[in-house]
């Protein structure tokens, strides 16, 4: 099985829906250990995400992706904007071409998309961040790809992992973005964005699971 | 919540309206993206200056557009970064020729959404410099941290550097007198409630009626200590003494001395805070040069304070005596 650019949309749109339903939640979690307004912020985002979406309907991979990235970068603020904006940005730049995306090419575009993250944020695994649910997945999915494990069941072994690293970040001391000035008192407290990161693999492997 | 809004989601562009109303003397205001800029900009050979963040910190920004501070600002949504659009906009519209100088607080939203308008405004051929202010002493400065917090001197900070803009100076003696102010600059800041986000319509955090927050950023964000609630004398000794020891100022320095309002404390109760302030001050040989009290960079209605200070020369006091024509700080003209 392969992803199309179909499949890429029903994602976006997945996980459009899923940061819609997880508003309070994210911005719940923001509250205790940031300003407050991850959820509403990437809300705004991928709302008019949404609306671009019918405009892209013809398009390949790669171009749905930058525009999803771009409207991120233009409509959500704060870190989350650039952060999420470059890792769709990387994530069509890396899938150029590709009428369809093998697990292979999904995997080098999660690699691109991840690289792009860590570059624009300078953060690495263990300070409290999206990478601590994007690196883990990242890597069972390196994994699973080389083990010949088909794509759906890769997917949802890349969103499991990804869902460990994002319940492990609970006790870590953030050392990066806002979270990181409550120094200690950051402990205790499940990272919005490493949560927000878990939604958009855990969309790819529902939504491509059933393709 | 009980705020004087229509909608939650509107109120950043309907002040933004009013401020065109209000202020069309000072300043010009486009939509989508939104910026603030100084009705004659592009100011050709002079230096543009352009700062933004968050909404909910009014005055700060675009109460300091004008002559003799910022040329354009750019408001994000409440407590939330600007984004690289609107950055490249304002850096656009207020480009003379001589250059833009961003002062950014040093915030990781900000820096992020500052860094990819200024590659974008350079491949545009647009010389960009950028300065971080990070004044916040409640933030252990550590490579273990996003470091320390641009507050305060982010205010006093804009209008030096505007000063010497308007003296046509270039780019890099620009920002070295921004840089100068904020290496020179010292904050601290306290909360007595917390604030509510209009979107999120409840308060930010929890501060029970007979507790405090100290060290605590602008943006509702939780600060470093909580405790029982102190007497103003108490407080402002917490909030100074950190401060000195830190630069550290010494005897002899003459400084410039903020007491910053955090938006729901009055003024009369800054004052008393400036007295306390100056008594401390008196006892370890510190001479107030010049000073600013007032509501300047606030967190929506939090009540509370923070305390600045500049250690000044003659020069930074010229800059701060040179007339300014803002809706937020008028004088000297």
């Amino acid at each position: 099985m392969a992803v199309l650019p179909n499949d890429v949309i029903a994602w976006i749109r997945a996980f459009s829906e899923s940061i819609h339903e997880n508003k309070d939640y994210l911005t719940q979690l923001d509250s205790a250990i940031g300003d407050g307004d991850h959820g509403t912020n990437m809300d705004r985002g991928f709302q008019a995400v949404l609306l671009k979406l019918p405009d892209l309907a013809d398009k390949d991979s790669s171009a749905i992706l930058k525009a999803v990235g771009m409207t991120l970068v233009s409509t959500v603020g704060g870190a989350s904007g650039p952060l999420y904006g470059t890792f769709f940005l990387q994530l069509g730049a890396a899938t150029a071409g590709k009428a369809q995306l093998s697990l292979a090419d999904w995997s080098a575009g999660l690699q691109a998309a991840v690289d792009g993250v860590i570059m624009r944020g300078k953060a690495g695994p263990g300070d409290k961040t999206m990478l601590d649910t994007l690196l883990p997945a990242l890597a069972a999915l390196k994994e699973a790809s080389a083990a010949g494990t088909g794509l759906a069941e890769a997917l949802r072994l890349s969103a499991e992992a990804g869902e460990r690293g994002m319940l492990a970040t609970v006790p870590l001391v953030a050392r990066k973005g806002r979270a990181s000035y409550l120094g200690e008192r950051s402990a205790g407290h499940q990272d919005p964005g490493a949560t927000s990161s878990e939604l958009l693999l855990k969309a790819a492997a529902t939504v491509w699971a059933q393709g | 919540m009980k705020k004087l809004i229509n909608k939650p989601e509107n109120v950043v562009k309907e002040a933004l309206e009013a401020m065109a109303l209000a202020h069309a003397d000072l300043l010009k205001i486009s939509y989508d993206p939104n910026i603030i800029v100084r009705a004659d900009a592009p100011v050709k050979g002079k230096v543009g200056l352009v700062s933004g963040g968050g909404s909910g910190h009014e005055p700060m920004h675009g109460g300091f557009v004008g002559m003799g501070m910022l040329d354009a600002a750019c408001p994000g949504s409440v407590f939330t970064s600007p984004t690289p659009d609107q950055i490249l906009a304002a850096t656009k519209a207020v480009d003379g020729g001589a250059g833009v100088l961003h002062i950014v607080k040093n915030y990781t939203g900000d820096i992020l959404n500052f860094e990819m308008a200024a590659d974008l405004a350079r491949d545009e051929g647009i010389q960009v410099e950028a300065v971080i202010t990070d004044d916040d002493v409640a933030v252990k400065d550590s490579t273990w941290t996003a470091g320390r917090r641009g507050v305060g001197v982010t205010v006093l900070a804009e209008k030096m550097a505007g000063a010497a803009a308007e003296q046509n100076r270039p780019l890099k003696a620009v920002a070295d007198i921004c840089r100068q102010v904020n290496a020179n600059g010292r904050s601290m800041g306290m909360a007595l409630t917390s604030c509510t986000v209009p979107e999120a319509g409840k308060p930010t955090f929890d501060l029970p009626e007979d507790e405090m927050e100290i060290g605590v950023g602008i943006h509702g964000e939780p600060g470093r200590v909580r405790m029982k609630l102190k007497s103003a004398a108490e407080i402002t000794a917490m909030l100074v003494n950190p401060i000195l020891e830190d630069l550290p100022f010494r005897s002899g320095d003459s400084v410039l001395a903020f007491v910053n309002g955090m938006g729901g404390t009055p003024l009369i109760e800054l004052y008393v805070v400036y007295n306390e302030m100056a008594k401390l001050f008196a006892k370890r040989n510190i001479k107030i040069a010049r000073s600013l009290v007032g509501s300047y960079i606030t967190s929506l209605e939090m009540a509370g304070c923070s305390i600045t200070l500049v250690k000044m020369n003659d020069e930074l006091i010229s800059l701060w005596d040179a007339p300014v024509k803002t809706a937020g700080l008028r004088w000297g003209i």
